[in-house]
């Protein structure tokens, strides 16, 4: 995984809530079985005109001018402003692999749906939660700003604007030190397997019918 | 010792370890794994050289992507058919403890076949690459969909790294009216409380009105946590429970089942426990539900009317009202019981079990689908489902009405295979999401119980199946 430390990254605002993951990556992009190449569909029945299909040429797609993606001033943008229950509905990893992939590392809103929270993790992506004030002030900002980045540090735990405004955000221990070091997290537990071939043991004596 | 929810109960007996943050490692009895979320988590494997820490713990199936007709033409769509034989060579490379290939006779919807198979047993922890997991939450047991890297980690090490959520306890006081199911239930409960009303939480459902559902309508309550934010549901574990899993082909077998009931019996929250939130809904206030809008909490009764965005005073709420009605092409207020429907589908892990075709069936008897109706799919949940439906004549029944009665799997819940919406069709659903583009770019999606869904497509438009 992509270690995260920090930031300075232009911000794109999607100004809609309960956004889910049908909308991030649809279903017929979910069919590879590969971790990789899902950003040109990153909110696909929004970005372009077209019905897209998994081997289309992306470039050769007619764009929708009025996607806030599609803007020229937020090319290049690497922290997406949303609103509440960002990342909503299925358990697609698709989701996170797709802003990956297209360039995102920070997602600030006032809420995340859980799975797709804990999700970001495991990709190098930050999901920042604020509240509803502090993400309204952000958005206003952006929106009046071209070329609007924010400053985000992972172990100070905070998000600074262009003027100087600093707020904090939470994160677990644990999380933050996968994140920080780009650990692979199948590793590290596997340094505690006694522990669970105990755990195992201890289960399988007392309830045997779990176990085939 | 202290009173305990049915949840904490779950989450204590399955903790290998805990950090000082609270972060645990979770033992998993159950992995259950589909084609779509498990190819880059069994590639991984691959790459790392690990082995499946425990095979005897995988049940798989493949369902997404299969089609519900034609069968022996095979998978057409030649990225899907990759995608299932993907499945079939990490299956036969790793191993698991069952396997149903596409067109097996067990062959479903990953969460039919579970709880079908007895694979989904009360006081396990199971886990899937797909949100509606939460389904198995039913049976009494901690359940909940994971991403595909957590898929990867159980496979390797048989725990998730988690965190505990909070308690919430939704009770649904009081009988239900005639008519009313569990879906009717789900849909007013998400109505109440919105689709993040459960973030964070684990949810039990109880009262008098989920001790009577029947184990399929507690399925489809649990399932539907998901949409109401939660990623678990639960129900405490009754005679209901073990009268459903005995016998099932991966039950505790004779010498073990007296002490298994013995320990289910113990599986619900102790009298005084502690909830951080509670939320009472009255059973007798339920109405048959419809949803509206583009998100499962943009939702009324047969009764209501397509909500005015002019009504509503925060802005973000107004703009999503304005953006569904769009998406949706319906005007304000129009009375539900007047929007004619395309399009019929009556299946999906929500309602694709044999009760949710028999109420379906109850209404299709006899009558025939409107003709302005133009497809009326019914897709069993499973390979199981369909035989026994196929036992009491069900089957018939939707083909004298002019329903088309299919192969199962998840088809136009989600649209993978071919079982898709054009664009601006108008679907009845027993699904569980209305999101855009769910059932096909441009399609719009209603959701409702498979009573419900039967009646729209005799009527031709939504109609109160209290006064059919």
């Amino acid at each position: 995984m992509k270690a995260f430390t920090t930031l300075n990254g232009l911000v794109c605002p999607l100004d809609r809530a309960n956004v889910d993951t049908d909308a991030i990556i649809p279903k017929q992009f979910l069919k590879s079985i590969k971790r990789s190449g899902f950003g040109p569909n990153l909110f696909d029945e929004w970005r372009y005109l077209d019905h897209g299909e998994p081997g289309m040429d992306n470039s050769q797609r007619p764009l929708n001018p009025d996607f806030v993606l599609n803007f020229p001033r937020y090319a290049g943008a690497q922290v997406l402003l949303a609103r509440e229950n960002f990342g909503c509905g299925s358990s697609r990893e698709h989701a996170p692999w797709a802003l990956e992939d297209q360039g995102f590392r920070v997602i600030i809103a006032p809420s995340f749906a859980d799975i797709f929270f804990n999700n970001c993790f495991k990709n190098g992506l930050l999901p920042i939660v604020q509240p509803a004030e502090v993400v309204d002030q952000l958005f206003r900002e952006c929106e009046a700003a071209e070329g609007y980045q924010l400053n985000v540090d992972l172990a100070a735990q905070t998000i600074t604007t262009p003027s100087g405004q600093s707020f904090a955000f939470d994160i677990t221990e644990h999380r933050k030190h996968c994140l920080l070091g780009g650990l692979d997290e199948i590793g590290l537990t596997l340094q505690h397997a006694d522990e669970i071939k105990a755990f195992e043991a201890k289960r399988r004596a007392e309830q045997p019918w779990l176990f085939a | 010792m202290t009173a305990q929810t049915l949840y904490d109960k779950l989450w204590n007996s399955h903790v290998v370890r805990q950090e000082a943050d609270g972060t645990v490692l979770l033992y998993i009895d159950r992995h259950l794994v589909h084609e779509v979320t498990s190819p880059q988590a069994f590639e991984g494997l691959k790459l790392a050289g690990r082995p499946l820490w425990r095979v005897d713990s995988v049940v798989s199936t493949a369902d997404h992507n299969t089609p519900t007709d034609h069968w022996d033409e095979g998978i057409k769509d030649p990225i899907s058919r990759q995608q299932v034989e993907t499945l079939d060579a990490n299956i036969k490379a790793f191993g698991a403890l069952a396997y149903f290939p596409f067109k097996d006779k067990g062959q479903g919807i990953v969460h039919v076949m579970g709880p079908e198979q007895g694979a989904t047993l009360p006081g396990m922890t199971v886990v899937c690459g797909d949100s509606h997991t939460s389904t198995h939450g039913a049976f009494g047991a901690l359940a909940h969909g994971i991403g595909t890297s957590e898929v990867e980690h159980v496979m390797a090490t048989q725990t998730l790294v988690a965190k505990k959520s909070k308690n919430m306890l939704v009770r649904v006081d009081g009988k239900l009216p005639a008519g009313i199911t569990g879906k009717d239930v789900a849909l007013a409960i998400i109505g109440k409380i919105g689709t993040a009303g459960g973030t964070g939480y684990a949810i039990e459902f109880g009262g008098e009105a989920i001790r009577e559902l029947s184990m399929e309508g507690r399925m489809s309550l649990c399932n539907m946590a998901i949409e109401a934010g939660a990623r678990s549901g639960l129900v405490a574990v009754d005679q209901k429970t073990i009268d459903y899993v005995k016998g099932r082909p991966f039950a505790p077998k004779a010498e073990q089942w007296d002490a298994a009931v013995a320990y289910w019996n113990t599986l619900h929250s102790d009298e005084g426990a502690h909830f951080d939130a509670v939320v009472v809904l009255d059973a007798a206030e339920i109405r048959p539900q419809v949803t509206w809008g583009t998100s499962p909490e943009m939702v009324t009764d047969i009764n209501g009317r397509v909500p005015d965005p002019a009504q509503e005073s925060d802005p973000v709420k107004k703009g999503s009202i304005e953006r569904a009605l769009a998406y949706m092409g319906l005007q304000a207020n129009t009375p539900i019981s007047e929007i004619p429907v395309d399009v019929v589908f009556i299946g999906s892990c929500t309602n694709s079990r044999i009760e949710d075709l028999r109420e379906a069936a109850a209404v299709a008897k006899g009558r025939s689908k409107a003709t302005n109706v133009k497809q009326v799919l019914v897709v069993p949940g499973s390979g199981l489902v369909k035989a026994q439906a196929e036992a009491e004549g069900l089957d018939k029944v939707f083909v004298a009405a002019g329903f088309e009665w299919r192969e199962p799997g998840c088809s136009m819940c989600l649209a993978m295979n071919a079982d898709r919406l054009q664009p601006g069709e108008r679907c009845a659903s027993t699904s569980n999401r209305n999101f855009e583009g769910r059932q096909g770019q441009g399609g719009r999606t209603h959701l409702v119980s498979p009573a419900m869904a039967a009646a729209a497509a005799v009527a031709g438009h939504f109609v109160d199946i209290r006064t059919l």
